[in-house]
């Protein structure tokens, strides 16, 4: 199978042993990989090229796709613990890459522990709350119409349609857990944790945010502020994409990474490598 | 059988073409206090009448709505506990699920039965979708509140040795003594609404009343289904009192004047879908399998209801006479609206109670009185007189 090549398996994942759908492909580096609330539909041209640079492994958080939902396992806190367990089983300490959502996720994980992480990309990403009390941070994509949500989230809002009719009733199927999914994690409170904040300076790794410049759901200046609140990272705005850059730009958002890469340690596979649990 | 005099109290003068949401974010300023206060007071004066006609009386709640101004069935059974005699009080529903203080559910059920000595009737339900964005309570596990809660508000109840404590996820309480305790030992009966074959079934397991709202005549193979199930769990047939229907009702001398009636009841059907697209389907509020369904049938007319025809009609656009023949209306003189309402149980295979709203949408308080005064007097005394066979038949 050529190195870049993606595959998919379900596999358990963690003490428990959760049962998640996991993309996988490349050699090297470990690269993790966390999708946004729209799961990871879109997002195999942006993770072909980001086997190019590593080993990808790219779960389906718990409810999403094909993965299991323990009822333990509801909120973005019990997925954190649940990934840095991923992060043990893995070769090498990982280049974590959040969009949106799995940012909100990585830096749950990170402030817990960043020992296994070598450099953390937070794409367009939530978890933070800045505003006062009558300020939203982000736009409410449970108060808005669907055509006002698709303008929000994409440069080219025209990406966002999808043809319901002409698509199988399983990806149909994959859509309406995905949504639920996203609402467990999300509803309230909306987007964030609220404690995430005051345990920014725990993220001790180098860390790259990049936000799509057309982004209405977080806005490019909530992203500056977040990364101002990092102790180590630097802040890009990447032109033609709105919250998803990893869909409107995959190939861009992959070339920000790669450079990003290249100013990080070579990495001690050898060292704590572990076998992945199958 | 037992009828239940309803209406949402609505505030029609709000019902505008230039704010086609009527719920959420419809601005309040459209609400004048000073006719509010004469709704409310109308309203309370209808189920006044409908108690000293031998009436029960059913009231419910919405939110930030213009279709309904109870916020709280607490407290429109606040009042009538006191100002009735005779009335069963049904609160159909109490949203459990939106609500996340079952303890003060529990007390302020206990005080409406308690203040009218024993006529409370305490309907559950989870709350409709577009108002969880109010009560800002999750749609993803909405039953399991609503469960939760109901077992909790039972047990808080029905326990007279002291505190307990409960500590879960969705509920922590560390001192639940309910005073004063419902004044119906063990507890007010309870009724929960449900229109699928999984619902009736968790309904029937538990004994409760089983309520379904404007079905039509589909609802029989839900009540068959709560048949089956609570002839299984409980080992006797379901007596006709543990099913209830809802439907619209308008009575006049003239069939004519009935319909022109049932029309303005039945604005009540042209504003349920009032509400931005945002709000009407919460993601998790429906499950999975129902949501590919939905997104199966994207652009297509939703489900509507089949008239004896075949023909598929909409409660939102249907005419009177369409709504008569699909079961949500019952219209005519008190003979014609008798002949109705017997042919529908009778489709049912029974139904201990009805649910009738006699008023709705801007259907003014005369005509109001007077359709709920024929039917008291001209249509009830038939249909009572008749329970003894029709509880032996079910």
């Amino acid at each position: 199978m050529p190195a870049d090549t993606l595959s998919t398996a379900v596999r358990p994942v963690g003490g428990k042993g959760t049962r998640l759908e996991i993309v996988e492909g490349g050699t090297g580096r470990p690269i993790l990989f966390l999708h946004p609330g729209i799961g990871l539909r879109g997002a195999t041209p942006f993770l072909e090229r980001l086997a190019k640079l590593g080993r990808v492994t790219a779960p389906a958080h718990p409810g999403f796709h094909g993965s299991d939902v323990p009822p333990d396992t509801t909120s973005v806190d019990d997925i954190s613990y649940l990934y840095l367990d991923l992060l043990e089983s893995l070769e090498a300490p990982a280049v974590v890459v959040g969009v949106s959502l799995g940012g909100w996720i990585a830096l749950e994980m990170a402030v817990k522990s960043a020992r296994r992480m070598a450099g953390l990309v937070l794409v367009d990403s939530v978890g933070v709350r800045f505003n006062t009390r009558t300020v939203q941070d982000f736009a409410d994509i449970y108060a808005l119409s669907s055509a006002e949500i698709d303008k929000r989230l994409y440069h080219d809002p025209s990406l966002a349609r999808i043809d319901y009719p002409n698509t199988p009733p399983a990806e149909l199927e994959v859509i309406a857990r995905n949504r639920e999914a996203e609402t467990r994690l999300s509803w309230s409170p909306y987007l964030h944790s609220p404690h995430l904040g005051q345990r920014l300076h725990r993220v001790d790794v180098p860390t790259s945010v990049l936000w799509g410049e057309s982004d209405g759901l977080a806005p490019p200046a909530y992203g500056k502020r977040l990364a101002d609140a990092l102790p180590r990272a630097t802040f890009e705005t990447i032109p033609g994409a709105g919250h998803f850059p990893h869909i409107e730009q995959p190939e861009e958002l992959a070339a920000r990474i790669a450079r990003f890469m290249a100013t990080l340690p070579v990495p001690d596979v050898a060292s704590g490598r572990k076998e992945m649990s199958r | 059988m037992r009828v239940f005099h309803f209406s949402e109290q609505p505030y029609p003068d709000a019902w505008l073409p230039e704010y086609p949401s009527l719920r959420v974010d419809t601005p309040n300023g459209l609400c004048d206090p000073k006719i509010a206060a004469d709704l409310f007071h109308r309203y309370q004066d209808e189920w006044m009448l409908s108690d000293e006609l031998g009436l029960n009386i059913m009231v419910n709640e919405h939110h930030s709505t213009a279709t309904c101004l109870s916020s709280s069935c607490m407290i429109s059974l606040a009042i009538l506990a006191r100002i009735t005699k005779r009335a069963r009080l049904l609160a159909l529903g109490v949203p459990l699920a939106n609500r996340n203080d079952p303890l003060r559910v529990a007390e302020e059920l206990s005080m409406i039965d308690v203040i009218s000595r024993g006529r409370l009737e305490m309907g559950f339900v989870k709350g409709v979708p577009f108002e969880v964005a109010i009560a800002n309570s999750s749609p993803v596990g909405m039953m399991d509140r609503l469960w939760e809660a109901h077992d909790f508000i039972l047990k808080a109840m029905t326990t007279h040795d002291g505190p307990f404590s409960w500590e879960t996820e969705n509920i922590r309480y560390r001192a639940a003594n309910v005073w004063p305790r419902p004044y119906q030992q063990p507890h007010p009966p309870v009724w929960i609404t449900g229109a699928s074959a999984s619902s009736a079934r968790g309904v029937a397991e538990r004994g409760h009343v089983l309520a379904t709202f404007l079905s039509g005549y589909a609802t029989r193979a839900v009540f068959d289904v709560y048949r089956d199930t609570y002839s299984k769990t409980w080992s006797r047939p379901a007596p006709a009192d543990r099913l209830a229907y809802l439907a619209l009702c308008a009575v006049a001398s003239t069939k004519e004047e009935a319909l022109r009636r049932a029309y303005k009841i039945a604005g009540y059907l042209r504003t349920i879908g009032a509400v931005s697209e945002a709000f009407r389907n919460p993601p998790g509020y429906m499950s999975v399998a129902d949501n590919t369904r939905a997104l199966m049938n994207f652009g297509k007319p939703r489900l509507g209801l089949q008239l004896p025809s075949g023909r598929t009609v909409y409660a939102a656009t249907a005419t009177c006479e369409e709504l008569i023949e699909t079961g949500l209306l019952f219209a005519g003189t008190p003979d014609q609206v008798k002949q109705q309402i017997e042919k529908f149980t009778v489709a049912m295979g029974g139904i201990g109670n009805l649910l009738l709203m006699f008023q709705g949408g801007d259907l003014g308080h005369a005509d109001t009185m007077d359709s709920l005064t024929l039917f008291g007097r001209e249509v009830l005394p038939q249909l009572t007189a008749q329970d003894a066979p029709a509880e032996a038949v079910a």
